[in-house]
């Protein structure tokens, strides 16, 4: 197995809130890392957001609240209209600067700030959506030595997504939406 | 401990040279967003590397207004967040009316957005003429265009939504102006803003504050920056001031942050305390 990881970080678009469901369902009660996802759903209301999916969970669902410490085992939604990002010192940093892509949050800025911070002990998912959001981002994880995951893009809801991440990025893995978790597990040395 | 990147170092230098050679400190700037900043300012000026633009900065002058530019990033809206506006309206101006003349600090103003909010909220509460807007913002450029008060007509609809949203009583196109593809905001709502540079890293105290609105400016900040504002926030407040800050702002790490309680904790509104913490 690679060398472990510090953090999982996760984009998703069009079809992202069912493929999130699927996604956490799927995760072992024990598993040891935080995981940090932006998701656009086009909702403001991101504890309305975090609250559904704490439903079907067996990790907590919140919000990434600026300046804190992810902690292993919960999981962090970006709140809307910010950026987030993971600061050098390990916490989260938010930002409302530009749009990046029409997007904000934007996950390529997840990502690369992420891949700096941890240097290259990461795992980034990339799941369903319906823009390029997220390719430039896990090339820059890959790049550092973290471990990129893609969901197939014939198995996604809006296949552009997972299709330009593997187009400029490549995966370690690419696989469908129902194994990704079991995967996460695996990569961490736990099974549910 | 393993080495730094490349890229890291070069951060560091260029905060550095920005320092020395020209006096702007941005040593206390959250690195993940100023680096992207930083590496924005690279493409836009053709350079293959931090370090190139570093070794232009510290010979070419003229690239330093175009580098305070860059680093600035004045995204705002009218009347963004509108419950925090509604709450202004509603809780804090009718306290702020007992005072026979109210001073209001806006830090961070970028192209002044915020600043004809509010103008337009105190209008419509009857206080305006008694009342003083400092706007301020450490970009002359972002200075220049606030004062301008000249927006994309594109913008408009959005705040419009977000005037009403707040509980605006007209309509907002009774404030500004369309021609072409721009919006021009009304004079008459400038009459009583003052404009003027300002920077929180190290200018000081320059007046009593009524309420200090500083909104999505210290989320850029490390700690010890942030705390040193928040000082700098508390010394310019009246006792019982309020200070406004960004709805996702957290200051529960900064000590000043004690001096300060909160009257709407979701909105991040607060009160200076009576006595320091
Ligand atoms: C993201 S904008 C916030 C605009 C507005 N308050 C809002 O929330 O919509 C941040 C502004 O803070 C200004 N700023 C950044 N650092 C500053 C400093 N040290 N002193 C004064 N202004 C600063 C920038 O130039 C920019 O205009």
């Amino acid at each position: 197995m690679r060398a472990a990881a510090d953090l999982v970080v996760l984009g998703c678009s069009a079809g992202g809130l069912r493929a999130l469901h699927v996604l956490l369902s799927g995760l072992a009660a024990n598993f040891p890392l935080p995981l940090a996802a932006v998701c656009h759903t086009g909702s403001e209301d991101v504890s309305l957001l975090c609250e559904l999916l704490a439903r079907s969970s067996t990790l907590p669902v919140q919000e990434a609240s600026e300046r804190c410490a992810p902690k292993p085992g919960q999981i962090y939604i970006a709140p809307s209209g910010y950026h987030l990002l993971l600061g050098v010192d390990g916490r989260f940093a938010l930002s409302v600067d530009a749009r990046v892509g029409y997007a904000r949050p934007s996950i390529d800025v997840l990502f690369q700030s992420a891949a700096e911070a941890c240097r290259g002990r990461l795992i980034g998912v990339v799941m369903t959506g319906a823009n390029s959001d997220g390719a430039e981002g896990l090339q820059q994880i890959r790049r550092r030595g973290g471990v990129g995951i893609v969901q197939r893009p014939d198995d996604a809801e809006a296949s552009a997504m997972p299709s330009a991440a593997l187009e400029l990025a490549g995966a370690d893995h690419c696989l469908p939406l129902e194994q990704i978790a079991g995967l996460l597990n695996r990569l961490c040395g736990v099974v549910r | 401990m393993s080495r730094p990147e490349v890229e890291e170092v070069e951060l560091e230098l260029f905060v550095r040279a920005l320092k020395l050679r020209h006096g702007y400190d941005f040593g206390e700037y959250a690195r993940a967003s100023l680096r992207r900043r930083v590496n924005a300012l690279v493409q836009a000026q053709g350079h293959g590397s931090i370090g190139e633009l570093t070794a232009r900065l510290l010979r070419d002058d003229a690239l330093l207004p175009v580098v305070i530019a860059g680093l600035s990033v004045p995204v705002s809206e009218m009347f963004r967040d509108p419950a925090v506006f509604r709450r202004l309206r509603d809780e804090v101006l009718p306290l702020l009316a007992s005072y026979p003349q109210i001073n209001i600090w806006q830090a961070g103003c970028a192209f002044g957005q915020e600043v004809y909010s509010l103008a337009i909220l105190l209008e419509e509460a009857g206080l305006y003429d008694r009342s003083q807007i400092y706007a301020t913002d450490f970009s002359d450029a972002a200075i220049a265009r606030a004062q301008e008060g000249i927006f994309p007509a594109r913008e408009a609809r959005l705040y419009s939504e977000n005037y009403l949203a707040a509980g605006g009583q007209h309509s907002l196109a009774d404030y500004y102006h369309a021609r072409y593809e721009l919006i021009t905001i009304d004079e008459r709502l400038k009459r009583n803003v003052t404009f003027a540079n300002h920077n929180l890293v190290c200018d000081g105290v320059f007046c009593e504050a009524h309420l200090i609105l500083c909104r999505n400016v210290l989320i850029y900040f490390t700690d010890p920056l942030q705390n040193h504002v928040l000082e700098l926030f508390r010394d310019s407040l009246v006792r019982s001031g309020f200070l406004c800050l960004g709805t996702r702002e957290n200051i529960a790490f900064a000590r000043a942050g004690r001096d300060f309680r909160a009257v709407d904790a979701r909105l991040r509104i607060f009160q200076r305390e009576q006595q320091r913490a």
